[in-house]
């Protein structure tokens, strides 16, 4: 089947989908956009992490038929005017980041808190991020960065001077 | 396989009534799981996803009718007051991407013993209002629809339309055994529901038997000891006491006697029942101190 859907602001098909393929399937290897990541296929660990209508979900248990008409942000449409959003570059400079499987669901899914959650707690971050598993670093790196992400879209001048 | 995407509620279950092999898919939290692993081939996937009315709720005359497409999400946030058994069951469903859009719909057609949602359906007496072109709606009570291990009442031309929750006249409480809290499937869970007006107790165990199951005895038992009328809003009303640990205890053994759990990876049987014992012991508790707190206000 054809499917077709907005991805990152454009109109996007895809030929001769199989009916049972996930919406992840169908990003990574028909779209090229391999950002979001395949890892448990089974809604454990977030990699696959996109915003669907504006809401995060899971890629792997989106079947491509029900993205049809409807808006996907993946972590490739993060970055604006060619900047990469103050989440992408917390990451970077926190150190959040080692093999960097976890990163790219846990860029959209903290890029979604914080665009709720101006000045989040340590524990709606920890809430907000349960479900998505890092096995490289422990979570506290990650933590320095939402952190950090959020002071500097609370007050963007700390922005340009971390740029 | 086919690609089923009604956009009306006739034309889903004109769907499913000329194909009954098609699946039902909302969230795609536990179908796209069994695709994706090739546990499941089903001859044709029934989005319903298109289907809006599906993702709305109403409340009438006291009861809460959640369409079967709401998702946990939207329980959360907005039916923590009128169902609050329910709310508190959602919030420990998986995580923040499962919960936005994992339905209690999909929960309920998938009839796991684990799922989250029916204990507190079971405890606050919920009913399944199900559908099919042919028969017209029957509404089967939640102590009546699981059936067996993943099996329902539901036939196979018949989609889940809504589940009809009575609103909270009273507190309730849901408890759930596991590794973590997120990311995790019940080793075993409970919820109860006080219902003060009719002098009843509801109750709901998860993951401790074929099917989630009533405590049909220990309700009775404790819905006859409970002194419901203590601390009264009347000046001569008695203080409310707190609960007699020798009736907190036979409540438990009850609610433990009526589980019939089975070892497997998550937990032994003799695991699950001593939780389940423990968390009627605690949700009681939490229930009837704030019930004292209610009727002393």
């Amino acid at each position: 089947m054809r499917v077709t859907f907005t991805v990152n602001g454009r109109e996007e098909s895809a030929d001769d989908v199989w009916e049972g393929e996930s919406l992840l399937y169908v990003l990574r290897e028909r779209l090229g956009l391999p950002g979001s990541k395949n890892a448990c296929e089974q809604g454990e660990c977030g990699s696959c992490t996109v915003y669907l209508d504006g809401t995060p979900v899971c890629a792997c248990l989106v079947a491509a038929g029900q993205a049809q008409g409807r808006r996907v942000r993946t972590v490739e449409g993060l970055a604006e005017g060619g900047r990469l959003d103050p989440v992408q570059e917390a990451f970077m400079e926190c150190g959040a980041v080692q093999c960097g499987f976890c990163t790219p669901g846990l860029l959209v899914q903290a890029h979604d808190l914080l665009s709720r959650v101006a000045r989040p707690s340590d524990a709606e971050i920890r809430e907000a991020l349960a479900g998505n598993l890092c096995r490289c670093t422990g979570y506290e790196k990650i933590l320095d960065a939402v952190r950090l992400a959020a002071e500097r879209k609370a007050d963007p001048a700390r922005g340009e001077a971390g740029a | 396989m086919d690609f089923l995407r009604p956009t009306t509620w006739r034309e889903a279950l004109a769907a499913k009534a000329e194909r009954p092999g098609a699946l039902p898919l909302q969230g795609g939290t536990d179908v796209m799981v069994e695709i994706n692993f090739d546990v499941r081939r089903p001859e044709a996937l029934l989005d319903l996803t298109g289907v809006a009315e599906l993702r709305e709720w109403s409340v009438a005359g006291g009861v809460c009718r959640l369409g079967a497409g709401v998702t946990y999400a939207t329980v959360i946030d907005e039916l923590g007051g009128a169902l609050p058994g329910l709310a508190q069951a959602a919030r420990t469903v998986g995580s923040p991407q499962i919960r936005n859009r994992g339905t209690v719909g999909g929960n309920l057609g998938a009839a796991s013993p684990a799922g989250d949602s029916h204990p507190p359906l079971l405890a606050a007496g919920a009913a399944v209002e199900v559908e099919s072109r042919e028969r017209g709606i029957r509404t089967i009570p939640a102590d009546a629809f699981y059936l067996g291990v993943k099996r329902s009442a539901l036939e196979p031309d018949e989609l889940i339309r809504a589940v009809r929750v009575p609103v909270a006249a009273g507190p309730q409480y849901f408890s759930k055994v596991g590794t973590r809290n997120a990311m995790v499937i019940a080793v075993c869970s409970f919820a109860l529901a006080l219902h003060p007006q009719e002098r009843r107790v509801g109750t709901g165990i998860g993951s401790a038997a074929p099917t989630p199951l009533r405590a049909p005895e220990a309700e009775d038992f404790l819905s006859g000891e409970l002194d419901w009328d203590a601390g009264g809003p009347s000046p001569s009303g008695r203080p409310a006491k707190g609960l007699d640990a020798g009736l907190l205890r036979r409540f438990g053994e009850l609610c433990a006697a009526a589980a019939a759990p089975i070892d497997d990876v998550r937990g032994t049987a003799a695991y699950r029942r001593h939780a389940v014992a423990v968390m009627a012991r605690r949700t009681l508790t939490w229930a009837w101190d704030d019930h004292r707190g209610r009727r002393a206000a």
